[in-house]
């Protein structure tokens, strides 16, 4: 068989027929509205982060201090142990320079860019990253193996969620400089 | 294991931004095809596997109920099955669960996807894989993962990203001659780097369209395969694998999962160098830089020097080792759970001679298909031989 000795199907819509109305099509916006329960690790973990602090969770078996926080060890299988404080600072694994917004539309012109990152925290086990994002740093300048640190919002204005980090900036005297964590696979 | 288990006939839709047809329609159409290819009836069929994304991209629950009838799937044994982007290359291994346990003689494998309904753009409904409780409040779209990764890959081996944007340039060429193609296009390195930043390091002619289409394939067991074809096309391996979702934790600059479903698939096909037996490939390729990362993850490049194969030439059509000869999802389209399917039919296509114009020289006798998707971090993998 060779695809070229049948008539394909799928007739593409033309962008011209979509606007002029001539495409009929059913449009319906469901209004489902859920609450998310944190469970038992991200409801701690949520709460410390309301009081300003980062918390993790430790398997004594691997010795993985593990963030975000986790009730058992998915590859020991079996309970994590205990909690475990970590910095509120930390290490820019990965980032990027986005410039479209959750749903691909743009952001418009002479507004900043969103800066996300993957950010090594320290007090974690090496390389336990999570996602968050960059600010006070001019996009340009944003190099992986950056020190950084949360800025948190106002005490009063916490709520007791990830969103409580505004956001890392850089580390402006880092005690040391890091170059990301080198894993083996 | 029960009984070997060869491709005997495809379909496949085109591949287009928004389609007239449903998506049923669309299965239906490519189900038809697959079954006329290899003048089968839906008699003949005796289980059948649909694969499909997301249900947010239709805003249709149940979406494998939804689409049975397409897929002729009713009054049989029927499976929806569903790995994110590695579902079109999880449904032949699927459909050979099927056949291989010796549980049938056919299946009849269709992928299907409908994009466009989720409006302003599918790309919304991305953000509800992120974690609930500790991702989705940073407001993410699936792109910061892809850009994120790139940088993490072109940083930690040095790779210049004019040389990445050769994936995209070679692959949307390659679809001119696909039938099914929706961007097929001939385009510069220039082009790409000049053309809008989504998110640094990703261009607009970095990243793969979003699509509606649909593809499908039959199977046969040993004694059925050779009945109805005397070009069957046998799946020698498969191997499927998850790494951890906690992607932030992960190692971003090698994909892990991809390597060890290759060396699952290798094992069974008894590959022992694959660089050298796996003479053509499909790796999923829905941002350029994932061409190369996946051919390193499937062992066909060492770390850090697939792009140095793409600069070579070695990876084009006419190359030593071709690399998705189609024009894969950059050229041909991203209908989610049917890209996968098409770059099997590519190889199946290929390995028997019958790709047309992107027939790669040299006559291949082994190949295999890869897709990836999930959180990012499933590989699934399909060798096949002739
Ligand atoms: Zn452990």
């Amino acid at each position: 068989m060779e695809l070229e000795k049948f008539k394909l199907g799928a007739t593409n819509l033309k962008q011209k027929d979509i606007e002029a109305g001539k495409v009929l099509s059913i449009r319906q916006t469901p209004d489902l509205e859920y609450a998310w329960d944190n469970g038992v690790a991200i409801g701690r973990y949520l709460k410390e982060l309301k009081e300003g602090r980062i918390i993790a969770r430790k398997c004594n078996k691997c010795g993985r201090v593990m963030i975000p926080p986790r009730m058992f060890c998915e590859l020991c299988f079996r309970p994590t142990d205990e909690w475990v404080y970590c910095k509120d600072t930390g290490t820019v694994n990965t980032f990027s320079i986005c410039h479209i917004n959750w749903d691909a539309s743009r952001i418009p012109e002479g507004m900043p860019p969103h800066l996300p990152a993957v950010i090594e925290i320290d007090g974690a086990s090496p390389g336990t990253g999570i996602l968050h994002l960059l600010g006070e740093v001019e996009p340009e300048k944003i190099k992986i193996g950056m020190r950084v640190k949360a800025v948190w919002k106002k005490p009063e204005e916490r709520e007791g969620s990830i969103t409580d980090i505004m956001y890392f900036k850089p580390l402006r005297n880092p005690s040391k400089s890091g170059t990301g964590s080198k894993r083996r696979s | 294991m029960g009984q070997k288990v060869a491709i005997v006939g495809a379909g496949i839709t085109k591949f287009v931004r928004r389609a007239q047809e449903t998506g049923k329609e669309l299965a239906w159409q490519a189900a038809k095809m697959a079954l006329d290819s290899c003048e089968l009836t839906l008699d003949d069929i005796e289980s059948v596997s649909c694969g499909t994304a997301p249900d947010a991209f239709d805003g249709v629950h149940e979406k494998g109920e939804y689409l049975s009838d397409g897929c002729g799937g009713w009054r049989k044994p029927y499976m929806r099955q569903f790995v994110g982007g590695g579902t079109g290359v999880f449904a032949p291994i699927h459909g050979w669960l099927h056949v291989a346990s010796g549980m049938f003689d056919t299946c009849l494998v269709v992928c299907a996807e409908k994009m466009s309904s989720c409006h302003p753009h599918p790309q919304g409904a991305f953000k509800t894989i992120f974690d609930h409780t500790t991702e989705q409040p940073l407001d993410p779209t699936l792109v910061w993962i892809f850009a994120m990764e790139y940088n993490r890959y072109m940083t930690t081996y040095g790779i210049d990203k004019r040389d990445i944007a050769l994936v995209s340039v070679k692959n949307k060429k390659n679809a001119m001659d696909h039938p099914a193609a929706q961007l097929p296009m001939e385009i510069t390195v220039d082009d790409v780097l000049n053309s809008e930043v989504l998110a640094w390091p990703v261009n607009r002619l970095d990243i793969s369209p979003t699509s509606d289409g649909a593809a499908a394939i039959v199977l046969a067991g040993e004694h059925a395969a050779k009945r109805i074809t005397d070009k069957p096309v046998w799946i020698e391996g498969v191997g499927w694998n998850l790494d951890s979702a906690y992607w932030a934790s992960r190692d971003l600059a090698y994909p892990r999962y991809v390597e060890k479903a290759a060396r699952m698939a290798y094992d069974m096909a008894g590959i022992r160098e694959p660089k050298k037996e796996i003479e053509i490939a499909e790796p999923y390729d829905p941002f350029t830089y994932k061409e190369l990362h996946h051919m390193e993850g499937l062992l066909l490049a060492d770390r850090g020097e697939a792009p140095q194969l793409l600069v070579d030439g070695v990876t084009q059509r006419d190359g030593a080792r071709p690399m998705c000869p189609s024009g894969g999802a950059l050229g041909v389209g991203n209908p989610i759970a049917a890209t996968g399917l098409m770059k099997t039919i590519e190889i199946f296509l290929q390995l028997r001679g019958e790709a047309g114009k992107r027939q790669v020289p040299g006559s291949p006798r082994c190949g295999l298909a890869q897709a990836w998707g999930d959180l990012m971090q499933v590989g699934t993998v399909v060798v096949l031989k002739r």
